[in-house]
């Protein structure tokens, strides 16, 4: 057909050209409310890595969490008791690699080890043929916050002042004054028992999931990998050795394969999915396996180094619950992912050298 | 009528997974997750479609433009059309290579996963994960080209473009 736009008057030409003009600003707008452009309030994966590296520095190539770490290999040796409950392959009874990190927590990668740090697993299941399980444990008996909002203001929190190096007390307190459940999970977590070392130490996933059978049927599940290493109390730091704790790792899984069971907790209805918050103790315990890890090897070699132990990668059985955290996580995660994968070429040598592992460790 | 209806079909598809893919890479709220997993399928669906309709242009050759269209928007026209195929079908196979090369199980839903089509790579997840926020801006913008255009044929030129898209006839 002809082209009639010479039909149109001065008046109706400015009014459609109007209309096109608003169609194409609306979508436009749209699209920026959608990527956070008109909210700048709202909490990304980039403010909280951001915050991350105001807390931490930058530290190129390097997780913008549990930056120093070491990895590990082994299997998991499932006694089949999880598929009760889960249809998840990796639960039916069998053997199954392993990949796995233990780390501390914290975006410092060349912190000195010390025992007041929290220690971390993470720990990646894959099954040959079939759907893989990734999860990030720390040692804490409970989350401090209980979501990613009160996570991030206790961080920017905790952020050192410039003149004085260290976090500003007033802020410290005005976050604990608007946060009484940090407080009261605090004083749990000041209670526990620390471990001598990584090999005999407890790792809690913390976050509540849910188990889902063949037949559609869920329960809420949190679990844990409890050593069968003997417990013994910390020590105090070992100031001559910035990687003491390594270093005694290292020697422990020389000496003889270290193995954690892990434990799965069954929760009832009604009983808390945040992580801040504890299951009453009578709760179901199940042994889904024994994890064997006897192989370390330095991230700057390892198989852990370019992995994201994203906690929201589980298998058809496994899903996540009410717990908004784990979404959280998975979301700053894969931003830090995508940074130190982008710098990977630039990432200078982990604290942990494989020339550390490799001299078996100080025992 | 089957062009029609691809059209249209990938049109809501398209324009829904710009902005789920703007939305879930600016929030840590709990609609991450559920904007992820649809992402995934939902580009997968855009991949298949880009197929069918590839295939279905072949056999039903688009209707020309209109002899009165100037020779300078003709080659826009067609220049436009093509970045759009082009990126119908290098999205979703950027993203399924990125799932791939950073080692990520690549699950459409429930048990159903597709396999990695490239090896497990930290520097070709870091340039194809670059390419997916580039093309995604790209393709954005050529939409919203291809929308003011097609408002400016069925607005202001009243030539029947539009309306061989809406209607099914041309004026």
């Amino acid at each position: 057909m002809e082209d009639e736009s010479a039909k149109l008057s001065g008046g109706a030409r400015v009014v459609r050209l109007g209309a096109i003009g608003a169609v194409v600003l609306g979508v436009t707008a749209g699209f920026a409310y959608a990527g956070g452009w008109l909210t700048p309030g709202r909490l990304t994966q980039t403010t909280v890595i951001d915050g991350f590296e105001a807390q931490n520095g930058t530290h190129i190539g390097f997780r913008r969490n549990h930056a120093k770490g070491l990895c590990a290999a082994g299997w998991f040796d499932s006694t089949g008791e999880g598929a009760t409950f889960s249809k998840a392959d990796v639960l039916a009874s069998g053997r199954v690699p392993v990949i796995g990190r233990f780390a501390f927590a914290g975006g410092m990668p060349f912190i000195p080890d010390s025992p007041g740090l929290v220690r971390s697993l993470a720990l990646q299941f894959k099954p040959p043929h079939g759907q893989e399980w990734r999860t990030a444990m720390i040692d804490l008996p409970l989350f401090p916050v209980a979501n990613v909002q009160a996570f991030y203001a206790q961080m920017i929190a905790s952020i050192p002042d410039r003149k004085t190096g260290k976090p500003d007390p007033e802020k410290m307190q005005a976050f604990k004054a608007a946060h009484p459940e940090t407080v009261a999970a605090m004083a749990v977590i000041g209670k526990r028992a620390v471990s001598s070392g990584f090999s005999n130490d407890t790792y809690n996933a913390l976050d509540t999931f849910e188990f889902v059978d063949k037949d559609g049927r869920s329960v809420p599940v949190r679990w844990s990998a409890v050593p069968a290493q003997p417990f013994s109390p910390a020590a105090p730091q070992d100031k001559q050795d910035p990687n003491y704790l390594f270093d005694a790792l290292i020697a422990d899984a020389a000496h003889h394969p270290l193995t954690w069971k892990m434990i799965a907790t069954i929760g009832q209805p009604g009983d808390p999915v945040s992580p801040d918050l504890p299951w009453p103790e009578d709760r179901q315990h199940i042994d889904l396996g024994t994890v064997t890890l006897d192989k370390l090897t330095s991230e700057d070699v390892g198989p852990c180094t370019d992995i994201n132990f994203d906690p929201t990668v589980l298998p058809a059985g496994i899903s996540t619950s009410a717990d908004a955290i784990p979404s959280a996580r998975s979301a700053a995660y894969s931003r830090s992912f995508m940074l130190r994968e982008k710098e990977r070429a630039a990432k200078p040598p982990s604290a942990v050298t494989e020339t550390d592992v490799l001299a078996g460790g100080k025992s | 009528m089957p062009s029609r209806l691809l059209h249209w079909l990938m049109a809501v598809l398209i324009l829904a997974m710009l902005a789920i893919g703007i939305g879930m890479v600016a929030t840590v709220s709990s609609r991450y997750l559920t904007l992820v997993s649809w992402h995934r399928p939902i580009g997968i669906a855009i991949l298949v479609l880009a197929v069918i309709r590839l295939w279905n242009r072949f056999l039903n050759p688009a209707p020309a433009l209109p002899a009165s269209v100037p020779p300078a928007q003709r080659l826009a026209a067609m220049a436009s059309q093509w970045l759009l195929y082009g990126l119908m079908f290098a999205m979703p196979l950027i993203g399924w290579g990125m799932l791939s090369a950073a080692g990520y199980p690549i699950v459409l839903f429930g048990s159903l996963q597709l396999p990695p089509i490239l090896p497990h790579d930290p520097y070709l997840f870091a340039c194809l994960r670059e390419a997916h926020t580039v093309g995604a801006f790209l393709f954005f913008a050529v939409v919203v080209l291809h929308i003011a255009a097609a408002l400016f044929h069925g607005l202001i030129r009243r030539d029947g473009v539009l309306s061989s898209m809406t209607t099914g006839r041309p004026g």
